[in-house]
């Protein structure tokens, strides 16, 4: 580990993927993350690996699916709209069970929207936006060194898991920035380390047709295709188990429980301080996995809590997981903004506190 | 210390980005706790520009302020659309060379820095928003001025290592006037 350096957040999106072992990256300019291409394509190619910029975000997505099924290790990152224009190619590779680590530097929709943060891609990101039976396990982070961990960790992880893993971060991550401490490069992989490592990636088998492999997502017998579905979900059950992660704070004696993601759990922290000098106990759980969702958090909310407040940048979607989290045991709000706009700690404080005094007075 | 928010606004061109940067690589060679968050036009120059930046000794949560410590308003437009976000007691920074009208706030202090008039005295126009930037350090004491003159040692390098001293002259330009 080294010093701490200052570092702009897609910067140092841009340098984890690398030092985490991402080889390849494929990519279309989209603000608020253009800065993430422009630094892996200066920084990649001196390092031995490959920037290509693609002629729009569909030739990307199927660059790294063609990159992956041969073993290479793949980054690829966008923004809300160009991540919407990958759904398809995210289907084929969860299908074709080739890993791949993605970033969504989200903004403001639906449609094009606007260029200010947003986090209504929650569905899209959680629920998918390709065809078919598929999962995404998606990691939210809340602060420029949580987002360098997660990346750096996410090659390895979609390796093991044979499957994309995604990164949301909102545009306020993707723009800001904190000092953070960057992990050592881990090596890429040489061709040798591939076979060894890879055994179904596509690498060339000469004369041996024994070692031919197959990379693909048609499967034309029902029988076929349904026995490939089910042997993926016995996948994404595991992932469930073993890849939920979540951060509570004084959930287990609290009078309002806040949940909230990325950027907006910062501002709900700070909400909840302004809503402890008011006299109101607050509970805050920040998801860090998007999926699998951590419903098991809510289970730790005490009897003392009167409502669950759900703090989006959207109209409302994450609030799905927490009514199954919470389930009929308390009512579940939301407070929320939109198109860009972000909510102040104090802006979110007064809210929470207006739903609250509701439950009171009945 | 608890955390001190500062916010810088003006247009485009005048170092607002700068300043806020220069802020928070100090405050993270003192080893604090800092955030640096900017919000601009797709304009490179003429749109508007600012930026908010926290330091802390804790742990900072929301890197987005409503009230602030300190306001350096660069032009007209953010004086009238920001004083408001000074807390009661805190510095407001005005950018006097083009904003002439008075701010109404009564409960705050209110610094005038001539800094294109200053910077015409130094010789040089270009040293505008290091003069500012020395006004905001030693009116808050957000960082120090070993932190800054150690962010301009690692920033001018190479040909461009002869500035410094004149950054520096500009930095310690300002001096409060009796209010």
């Amino acid at each position: 580990m080294g010093e701490k350096v200052l570092m702009k957040g897609n910067e140092a999106f841009a340098e984890a993927a690398i030092r985490g072992g991402c080889r390849f990256y494929f990519g279309y300019p989209i603000t608020p993350q253009s800065e993430i291409p422009e630094y892996i394509s200066r920084e990649l190619p001196k390092r031995g690996g490959t920037f290509l910029q693609a002629e729009s975000e569909l030739g990307a997505i199927n660059m790294a699916y063609g990159a992956s099924a041969a073993g290479g290790s793949v980054f690829i990152s966008s923004s809300s709209p160009g991540i919407a224009l990958m759904q398809e190619g995210m289907s084929f590779l969860c299908s074709a069970e080739a890993p791949l680590v993605a970033l969504n530097v989200s903004r403001g929709g639906p449609g094009i929207g606007g260029i200010q943060p947003g986090q209504a891609d929650y569905f899209q990101a959680t629920r998918g936006g390709g065809n078919g039976d598929y999962r995404i396990p998606v990691f939210a982070p809340s602060g420029i060194q949580e987002a360098v961990d997660l990346i750096y960790n996410a090659a390895p992880l979609a390796e093991k898991w044979r499957n994309p893993v995604m990164i949301f971060a909102d545009g306020i991550l993707g723009q800001m920035m904190e000092p953070v401490t960057l992990p050592e490069q881990r090596p890429f992989d040489e061709p040798q380390g591939i076979r060894a490592r890879k055994p179904w990636a596509i690498t060339g088998y000469g004369d041996d047709d024994s070692r031919k492999n197959v990379v693909k997502s048609l499967r034309m017998q029902p029988d076929d295709l349904e026995a490939h579905v089910e042997k993926l979900f016995e996948k994404y059950a595991r992932a469930e188990r073993e890849l939920v992660a979540a951060e509570s704070v004084g959930v287990e004696d609290a009078d309002i429980v806040l949940v909230a993601f990325g950027t907006v759990a910062r501002i709900a922290k700070e909400a909840v301080e302004i809503l402890a000098e008011r006299g109101i106990s607050a509970g805050l759980i920040r998801p860090v996995s998007l999926w699998p969702f951590p419903y098991g958090e809510f289970d730790k909310i005490g009897p003392r809590t009167k409502v669950v407040i759900s703090a989006e940048l959207s109209m409302g979607q994450m609030i799905e997981d927490v009514r199954i989290g919470v389930g009929k045991r308390l009512p579940v709000r939301l407070i929320h903004r939109t198109g860009g706009m972000i909510p102040t700690s104090l802006e979110l404080a007064d809210r929470a506190e207006a739903i609250f005094k509701e439950y009171i007075r009945t | 210390m608890s955390a001190q928010k500062l916010f810088f606004a003006g247009s485009g061109g005048q170092g607002i980005i700068l300043m806020g940067q220069m802020t928070t690589y100090a405050a993270m060679y003192e080893g604090k706790e800092t955030t640096y968050y900017p919000s601009y036009g797709p304009e490179m120059r003429g749109g508007t520009a600012n930026c908010t930046v926290v330091v802390s000794d804790r742990p900072i949560s929301s890197p987005l302020i409503y009230d602030a410590d300190c306001v350096v308003a660069m032009n007209l437009p953010s004086l009238l659309k920001f004083e408001r976000m000074v807390k009661p007691g805190g510095v407001l920074l005005l950018n006097t060379s083009i904003i002439s009208q008075r701010p109404s706030r009564a409960d705050i202090t209110v610094h005038d820095v001539p800094v294109n008039e200053l910077a015409k005295e130094l010789g040089s126009a270009r040293v505008a928003n290091m003069i500012m930037l020395g006004a905001i350090v030693r009116s808050t004491g957000v960082v120090s001025r070993d932190s800054i003159l150690k962010v301009m040692e690692k920033t001018f390098t190479g040909s461009k290592a002869k500035l410094i001293d004149l950054n520096i002259g500009a930095f310690d330009f300002w001096k409060p006037s009796a209010q």
